[in-house]
């Protein structure tokens, strides 16, 4: 059964569509497997046993009843900022650690329409603030590549699980690069679609104008298949886009011919050192010996993106998050009158992380500093938004790093900045809403470090443009192979 | 801009947050040292630069106003730190009088 478990979604999907595998065995396999490997590498917080196993049934039923899935039997490590009824969805808070979800959220509930099974609920850095996992207040996540290191985040926990084998997709949310920067961390393929693609319906918010669901997968393929099951408009989000879902995974290229790929000039890989700089050189050059034209474009606000995503960011946050109050449901900590109570409940509930942006964000939305940060930060995105839309006028996708360096070790960002800082290269494509992707394509060994840990590629498209964006990343994985190089340390020993 | 210190416990007051002495002091560095941060923006000339708040599509959403299923009471309520009866029970809110 060891060979169910490594099965590409795709593959998963065939096999149990056309009776040669049931969705009840792959489900007993992943589930074994899990309980094989997980507690070393912590993807879940919470393991679905019962309830994979009832829909694994579901989904076998249909398969006999004639039924083609597009997921069929595909087992999905669901992000645990995304409700799902009766299961307990915590966004990695202390504050809603025993909440159990009344409803399923949109794109969870297609991904099971289309046949996933539901394997369990994976760890994040609280309310998603982070990019490492490690602000979780509720486990500690590992990189599977090297248990060392952190797996990035904040969907630290979906990608371990697919990097490890527990789950073919991962649902992840991607805020200024929560699906992008673990992807790069674990060796995995990480998708955000255009801000507006994917419902937000069941997704516990952080910064409501940024957030958007995507998968973590094992090849591109993948990723184009879940991005086909879980894009689409939804009357219960009303910024969900009302506009046909293109078919991505019949789209993928052998090359790029043709493509024009921009490469950011003042997106100066020197400064990550020798070794990445050498890297990415090499990795541009191999997207021209594919076929693609590069191109330099310009991002003239490059170096504003952090600190305009973190003046919005807070702000959306600080107000999304007023709602947790020990009112309604989650924690409550008495304090005598009802305002103590809030204090109280807040003080215990959020952690440090969570604790600063609430803070950051309630002053820059405060009486007499509105203007000079929050609606600054505001025309800075304008900025953002209209750069990339004269960078796209001479190219088709942008090509970048997708983080500033491989997975680091456990409390080695005792900074916040030095945090924040994983995710310059992210965050402007998601201050302007783009879709983009990181994919596979190198390994370097960190300084100290005593194995390779993977590098991702950013590419990015202009707005609605994934199927050109999949077909591109689909072409550059398949000519260069550079996921297959290594295996995972935990499964590979 | 400005480059002043953010007053921490008058914010934490506004956000309805009780922090300790000692996290007054760590979060007043840190928050400091990220607004030092983010005022480079007060390097971009935006005087004819627009606001942004929706990136992809701004247009306004109408649907018809339909009833639909909604969630069951006694499974919100189950939720509740604390309730009484159909109602979520809070620490008095009015004080008493005299």
């Amino acid at each position: 059964m060891a060979d169910v478990v490594r099965m590409t979604a795709a593959e998963t999907a065939a096999a149990v569509n056309s009776g040669t595998l049931s969705a009840a065995e792959v489900t007993d396999a992943m589930l074994a497997h899990v309980d094989a490997v997980d507690d070393r590498v912590g993807a879940y917080l919470t393991r679905l046993h019962e309830l994979a196993r009832e829909y694994a049934k579901r989904v076998d039923e249909r398969v006999r009843g004639g039924e083609k899935l597009p997921l069929a039997g595909v087992p999905v490590a669901v992000k645990d900022n995304m409700c799902l009824t009766g299961t307990r969805t915590t966004a990695g808070s202390k504050i809603l650690e025993n909440w159990i979800a009344p409803y399923t959220g949109t794109a969870v509930q297609r991904m099971l329409d289309a046949g996933a099974i539901p394997i369990g609920k994976a760890n994040m850095d609280e309310f998603a603030m982070g990019s490492s996992c490690e602000n979780s207040a509720l486990g500690i996540t590992r990189n599977p590549y090297d248990l060392t290191r952190v797996p990035g985040g904040s969907s630290g926990g979906s990608v371990a699980a697919v990097a490890a084998y527990e789950a073919a997709i991962g649902m992840g949310s991607d805020t200024g690069g929560s699906i992008r920067e673990p992807a790069a961390f674990c060796n995995t393929v990480g998708f955000k679609p255009t801000y507006g693609r994917v419902s937000r319906y069941g997704l516990i918010a952080f910064a409501s104008s940024l957030d958007q669901i995507g998968p973590l997968t094992r090849t591109v393929e993948d990723s184009a298949l879940a991005y086909e099951a879980m894009a689409g408009w939804d009357r219960m989000d009303s910024t969900s886009i009302d506009r046909p879902v293109e078919k991505a995974s019949t789209a993928l290229r052998g090359d790029l011919k043709g493509l024009r790929v921009g490469i950011v000039k003042q997106f100066v890989t020197e400064k990550l050192g020798a070794e990445i700089h050498a890297l990415y050189q090499q990795t541009y050059k191999e997207l021209e010996n594919l076929g693609a034209t590069l191109v330099e474009v310009e991002l003239p606000t490059a170096d504003y993106g952090l600190a305009t995503y973190y003046l919005i960011a807070p702000a959306e946050c600080s107000s999304n998050l007023a709602r947790f109050d020990g009112v309604r449901y989650g924690l409550r900590v008495e304090g005598g009158d009802v305002g103590a109570m809030y204090e109280a409940t807040r003080a215990a509930g959020f952690g440090p992380e969570v604790k600063r942006r609430i803070l950051i964000g309630t002053y820059a939305l405060s009486s007499g500093y509105y203007d000079a940060y929050y609606v600054k930060a505001q025309k800075a995105r304008t900025m953002f938004a209209n750069d990339f839309k004269r960078a796209f006028e001479t190219c088709d996708l942008i090509a970048s790093p997708a983080a500033s360096s491989p997975a680091f070790q456990f409390n080695a960002k005792s900074d916040p900045y030095s945090m924040y800082m994983m995710d310059y290269y992210t965050i402007p494509m998601s201050l302007a809403g783009l879709p983009a992707l990181s994919v596979p394509c190198g390994w370097i060994t960190p300084e100290g470090g005593d194995r390779p840990m993977p590098m991702g590629l950013q590419l990015a498209a202009p707005l609605f443009e994934e199927v050109k964006l999949l077909g591109a990343a689909h072409a550059y994985e398949q000519g260069t192979k550079h996921a297959s190089k290594y295996d995972a340390m935990v499964v590979s020993a | 801009m400005s480059s002043e210190k953010i007053d921490v416990r008058y914010v934490a007051k506004l956000a309805r947050i009780a922090l300790t002495d000692e996290e007054v002091e760590r979060f007043g560095a840190q928050l400091g040292n990220l607004l030092e941060h983010v005022n480079v923006l007060s390097e971009l000339d935006t005087a004819s630069v627009p606001a942004t708040a929706q990136v992809v599509e701004s247009r306004n959403v109408e649907r018809e106003d339909l009833t639909g299923p909604s969630l069951d009471r006694e499974t919100v309520l189950s939720m509740a730190p604390q309730r009484q009866g159909p109602f979520f029970r809070v620490p008095r809110i009015i004080a008493e009088e005299g």
